[in-house]
């Protein structure tokens, strides 16, 4: 928690790796950012703010290693039962309607939340017409949502959650144990397709019927998250459904005029 | 000197087991048109804020309410961390939420926040830490008083759970030590 890298040197290292990199932090709130990047700073025990420039600017992979840190990536099963109770109640009967169906995780951290839908569409019989886009800034973890292993310790948490959310299933019939993780079951994973995509810089790449980003925006300031809502507005059908973190909200922005909230959970339905 | 004089103040509270009766009495006795933003942040076990909220509200001369990400700072409110979120304050005296990682088993985490605080308030905070069972908070305040700020550690024989500022006050890192009477009557003649 010591404050080693200054403000100003945060900025300088941000333009550096917009610079280099062409990734942009820059529109990310500072205080959290300032965190993650003092933590590694400690962590990785430099001797002086230079050389941690100096590495990052030259040495791709430690980029990389930049790239895993700095992103929040802390995610679970049915994280807010509520949030799924009503996805699974208000949002799949709605999507049932539809011949074919588009969702995109944005921000998909390790993929327990696509995990997690992709069981309620399954217990809904919407699975085999469903697609899954999960995506993700940070590669490492994209990597490891495609394998769809959890560590087991884990895993009475997030069957908790399940039930919690309105799951009747034995959770335990979705995946198989081995050794300390489970790994869940090919139908769930088949219906899955993971890639980067950067929601900073890259564009809209489908049209969907539910976009999540959920989480992913508490870290953004203002005007890029209204940059985002703009990207996810383009992605979204008219009728589509967007489903935001349980502190994330579209109020403040004008756009939410053409949206209509979804019971008291946050989740907002094009309506124009 | 004169960026000193013109430094913004903030009280931010700190508080785990034992500490819910101890803000709900500063905030009952803060005096009517109490001036500065207060800031609270506690450790619990359940995941709703809205109930705290109401609890501290029923009787509060300030109006209480959860922080909500990107909210701008304004005097005379009381805000409360949510659940299950570190609490930052950025620069320009709004809040930001993280989800990272906890920090002495707890988010939202003292010294998290008492931290982000410090970087935005500088000299002009007032870091309060209450009862408590857990070591959260010292690192919190050793930074607000690097940072010039002030330190008041609740006094742990009038604490319900005396470990938390015991260890603030062991480790030297309190400026003050009060009861819950003697913080209230401090906070109004700020
Ligand atoms: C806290 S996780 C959220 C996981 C899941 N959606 C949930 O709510 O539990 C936030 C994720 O957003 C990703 N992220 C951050 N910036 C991003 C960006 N510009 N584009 C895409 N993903 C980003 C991070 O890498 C991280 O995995």
């Amino acid at each position: 928690m010591e404050k080693v890298v200054t403000d100003q040197q945060i900025e300088i290292l941000l333009n550096d790796l917009l610079e280099k990199y062409g990734y942009d932090f820059t529109g990310y709130t500072r205080a959290s950012l300032k965190r993650r990047i003092n933590r590694l700073f400690s962590l990785d025990k430099f001797p002086s703010f230079a050389e941690f420039r100096f590495r990052l600017r030259t040495d791709e992979r430690y980029f990389a290693r930049f790239i895993e840190e700095i992103t929040v990536n802390v995610t679970e099963m049915f994280r807010d039962a509520g949030f799924f109770k009503t996805l699974k109640e208000e949002v799949l009967p709605v999507l049932a309607t539809y011949p074919f169906i588009r969702i995109w995780h944005a921000g998909c951290s390790t993929g327990e939340e696509v995990y997690s839908t992709a069981i309620f569409l399954k217990e809904a019989n919407l699975l085999h017409k469903s697609l899954l886009y999960a995506t993700d800034l940070n590669p490492a973890v994209v990597s490891r949502a495609a394998k769809g292993m959890f560590p087991l310790h884990h895993l009475k948490q997030y069957s908790q959650n399940y039930h919690q959310a309105g799951g009747t299933a034995e959770f335990s019939s979705y995946y198989t144990a081995a050794y300390d993780h489970v790994i869940f079951s090919e139908e769930l994973r088949s219906r899955m397709v993971f890639s980067t995509h950067n929601l900073v810089s890259e564009s809209s790449f489908n049209q969907f019927q539910l976009v999540m980003c959920r989480n992913v925006l508490i870290y953004f300031d203002k005007e890029l998250q209204g940059k985002v809502f703009a990207l996810i507005d383009e992605s979204l059908d008219p009728l589509g459904f967007l489903a935001l973190g349980s502190k994330e909200s579209m109020k403040m922005f004008p756009i939410v005029s053409r949206y209509r909230q979804v019971g008291k959970e946050k989740i907002w339905r094009k309506v124009t | 000197m004169e960026e000193s004089y013109l430094e913004q103040r903030c009280v931010i509270i700190g508080g785990s087991a034992g500490s819910l009766q101890v803000v709900q009495h500063i905030l009952n006795k803060l005096k009517p048109g109490f001036q500065l933003p207060v800031i609270i942040v506690l450790h619990r076990k359940t995941d709703h804020t809205s109930g705290l909220t109401d609890v501290f509200n029923y009787r509060s001369t300030l109006p209480v309410k959860e922080a909500e990400d990107k909210e701008i700072i304004n005097p005379g409110t009381a805000y409360v961390a949510p659940a299950d979120y570190h609490l930052l304050i950025e620069k320009d005296l709004s809040f930001s939420l993280d989800g990272s990682e906890k920090v002495h088993y707890s988010r939202p985490s003292i010294d998290v926040s008492f931290d982000a605080a410090s970087e935005a308030f500088g000299a002009g905070l007032i870091g309060v830490l209450l009862s408590g069972a857990n070591a959260d908070g010292t690192k919190g305040l050793e930074i607000i008083r690097a940072k010039g700020g002030i330190s008041i550690v609740q006094n742990p024989a009038s604490a319900q759970v005396p470990f938390m500022p015991k260890h603030a006050i062991e480790s030297g890192v309190a400026g003050l030590v009060m009861t819950a009477e003697e913080i209230s009557e401090y906070l109004n003649l700020l």
